[in-house]
């Protein structure tokens, strides 16, 4: 981009680019909801690798765009408030925590600590091994 | 049409959580994530309201669609690192401990709602 426009943080633009990032990670995460059916008193797989591999790729796309590359003002907010924030949900967790607490309670301590554990590891994750890849010569900071 | 009531719902999700965030951030001269804290709250309290309906047209818009683009876990897990790599250590460990129970507690309080008025 030789011509860079400044964006309003507010502007039309960025609010329709995380709006139209939102609806492609919503379609994203029900597609994959949809290909592991969720049975009521099992493990909310689908959401769990939903949100685990949304922290991910969260990691990897922060350190790129803050750290490691210049790129589109709007990439930011596209695919990181739209597409990553849209595929990764809290509000499902949450439900889905709360509705195996009563007759699963082992399988619902075990989601509930089990993601958010995975998904600090890989945030964590997709920060360092990003850092390294695009720092040859360097580890982390 | 499934299709589209997720990515409408998602469409207005996600913006919404953005202005919501910034606007609650802009308050909050503190580094601990309010914003993000508020949004997923909120949406779990909304998606435990939505669990007494059988309604599939406002399931997939409001709940997988609207609730699910308006909370984020990925900014949640992104926001807790970055706190720990700060140094702020015992903020993230509040982050995750205050966002888990809080969110945990909103669903709980939507659902019991729910079933209340229904």
């Amino acid at each position: 981009m030789s011509d860079r426009p400044r964006f309003h943080p507010t502007g039309p633009q960025v609010l329709a680019v995380i709006a139209l990032g939102g609806a492609i990670g919503a379609l994203g995460r029900y597609g994959l909801a949809e290909a592991m059916p969720h049975r009521a008193g099992t493990f909310p797989w689908a959401t769990f690798l939903t949100n685990v591999s949304g922290c991910l790729l969260i990691g990897v796309l922060l350190v790129v765009i803050t750290e490691a590359r210049t790129v589109h003002p709007l990439s930011r907010p596209f695919l990181g408030t739209g597409v990553l924030g849209g595929f990764t949900t809290f509000s499902t967790f949450s439900v889905e925590t709360e509705g195996l607490l009563g007759a699963h309670p082992l399988a619902a301590v075990t989601y509930f600590f089990g993601t958010v554990a995975a998904a600090l590891l890989a945030v964590q994750t997709g920060v360092v091994v990003t850092r390294r890849a695009t720092r040859p010569g360097r580890r982390g900071r | 049409m499934t299709v589209l009531l997720v990515a409408a719902g998602a469409a207005i999700g996600a913006p919404l959580r953005y202005l919501v965030d910034r606007t609650v951030q802009r308050r909050r001269d503190s580094p601990f994530p309010w914003g993000t804290l508020t949004v997923n709250v909120a949406g779990s309290f909304i998606l435990g309201l939505l669990t007494v309906t059988t309604d599939s047209t406002v399931t997939l818009l409001l709940g997988v669609g609207f609730c699910g683009a308006f909370t984020t876990y990925s900014t949640f897990g992104y926001e807790t690192i970055r706190l720990a790599e700060e140094g702020a250590r015992w903020y993230a460990v509040l982050n995750v401990l205050v966002s888990l129970a809080a969110g945990l507690a909103a669903a709980t309080l939507g659902i019991l709602l729910a079933r209340a008025l229904s």
